[in-house]
């Protein structure tokens, strides 16, 4: 009886330490994308938040980065670098890991543009020739499969992002971003990044 | 009447395999009945579609639109149903519209207005359209021809096939091919089937009476599908779905 105690404390002893050991390993891999993203990935400035992010979509950007398809500024800046010695494997398992963070929004925008934004998010503006984001990044913006969570990131990052498109930055991203980005006037632009910031 | 004509030659010809020998009054079985009962609803089937038809009547607008306008607006469709109109899976199932039935587009652009086919998004973006941009908007895409989108699973293509071609007779479902075309390909107000997405099929056969036909008291020729859809348990509409989704 002692002797199986005893054995047991053993075992759970061990395995604790695993654990920890484990967790640290992986931690040195996301540190290294907290320092810009923020401790819980949150976003920090023009580094968008990962928490909560489609891990799908975090693994795509992640080889789209390695492979200098995503020509931004800030990617070609920070993020090719960043990616490019990341092996699948281990842009998959930081994909998973900041999938798996609960995402806080970023609350940041214009609250007088909310209402604009919204409707545009969920009807577009069909006199324009503008698609309604809700058909494919879903009623509450929370994306799917390889399509993004929007809601909640930041202002900065979404009024940026929907800019570099229409000028022609990340021309390779999928179908149909720069089109449909190409279309929005910058006051569309302020509106939509305005709604995304406060969705929870 | 041209349309009466062809629902006619339709169902004769496609229902011909279905229809068993008159059998002797003595020897009438259940099966006897069922097989009376399938020609009555397809003969039902047939008036609603008429009706249906008759009740167009819509006023025309008959201002012409530019070329460049259509250029722009066939590129914002493609924004969400796909870069060649194969269909797309955003949040929801994007349907294609590649190849379709400009008769069946056309209806279905009404049926978002008015509502018979409740669906917020594909309301606003018909609400604007003009009957010559509608006209001209479905023949762009009926002359698209790309490969299905696939995607799907391919474990019961076979009997999706089987279902499509032959019906479900213990159901009381009839072949598919009868009204679609045995190569899915539609015919005026009947969609074309071949290619479509897996996911959005199965979504329009298990909701069909939720999705469609929502006007009370005017059935259009969606009404056709309802007891079709009914019928069918969802390993069937999988199967079906499947078979269709890889069709070219």
């Amino acid at each position: 009886m002692k002797r199986s105690k005893f054995k047991m404390a053993v075992v759970v002893i061990i395995s604790a330490a695993a654990f920890s050991l484990a967790a640290r390993a992986e931690s040195l891999a996301v540190r290294n994308c907290t320092w810009c993203h923020g401790t819980s990935a949150q976003g920090y400035a023009p580094a968008p938040r990962l928490a909560g992010q489609r891990y799908q979509y975090i693994e795509n950007q992640l080889k789209s980065f390695g492979g200098h398809r995503r020509d931004n500024p800030f990617s070609k800046m920070y993020m090719w670098s960043a990616a490019a010695n990341l092996n699948l494997q281990t842009a998959r398992d930081l994909a998973i890991y900041f999938s798996a963070l609960h995402p806080e929004a970023a609350d940041d925008g214009d609250r007088e543009l909310v209402a604009l934004g919204r409707t545009i998010y969920q009807e577009g503006v069909p006199d324009s020739n503008i698609a309604a984001c809700v058909a494919c990044h879903g009623p509450n913006t929370q994306g799917v499969g390889e399509i993004p969570r929007l809601g909640g990131l930041s202002y900065s990052y979404l009024q940026k992002r929907l800019e570099q498109w229409g000028e022609g930055y990340d021309a390779a991203a999928r179908f149909p971003m720069p089109h449909v980005a190409s279309k929005l006037s910058a006051h569309q632009v302020e509106a939509l990044a305005s709604y995304l910031s406060f969705v929870k | 009447m041209k349309l009466m004509r062809s629902i006619t030659a339709l169902i004769e010809k496609g229902c011909s395999p279905q229809v068993r020998p008159a059998p002797r009054p003595e020897y009438r079985t259940w099966w006897t009945i069922k097989a009376v009962s399938f020609q009555f609803a397809l003969l039902l089937a047939a008036l609603a579609f008429v009706f249906s038809v008759a009740g167009r009547v819509v006023a025309r607008d008959t201002s012409a639109v530019s070329k460049g306008d259509v250029e722009a607006k066939i590129s914002y469709c493609k924004d969400c149903h796909g870069p060649s109109a194969q269909g797309y899976r955003g949040f929801y199932p994007i349907p294609r519209l590649a190849g379709q039935q400009p008769e069946y587009l056309e209806n279905q652009l009404r049926a978002f207005v008015e509502q018979r086919r409740p669906n917020p998004i594909m309301s606003n973006v018909a609400h604007v359209l003009k009957p010559a941009m509608i006209t001209a908007l479905a023949a762009k895409f009926r002359a698209l021809n790309p490969h299905p989108i696939g995607g799907a699973p391919r474990r019961h293509i076979a009997e999706g096939r089987q279902i499509f071609q032959s019906g479900v007779p213990d159901a009381n479902v009839a072949a598919c091919a009868a009204c679609h075309g045995p190569d899915a390909g539609g015919h005026e107000q009947i969609p074309r089937l071949a290619g479509q997405l897996y996911p959005y099929i199965v979504k329009a056969l298990t909701h069909w009476s939720k999705e469609r036909g929502q006007i009370p008291g005017k059935p259009d020729v969606s009404a056709i599908m309802e007891p079709v859809a009914h019928s069918l348990t969802r390993p069937q509409v999988e199967a079906v779905a499947e078979y269709l989704s890889y069709l070219k």
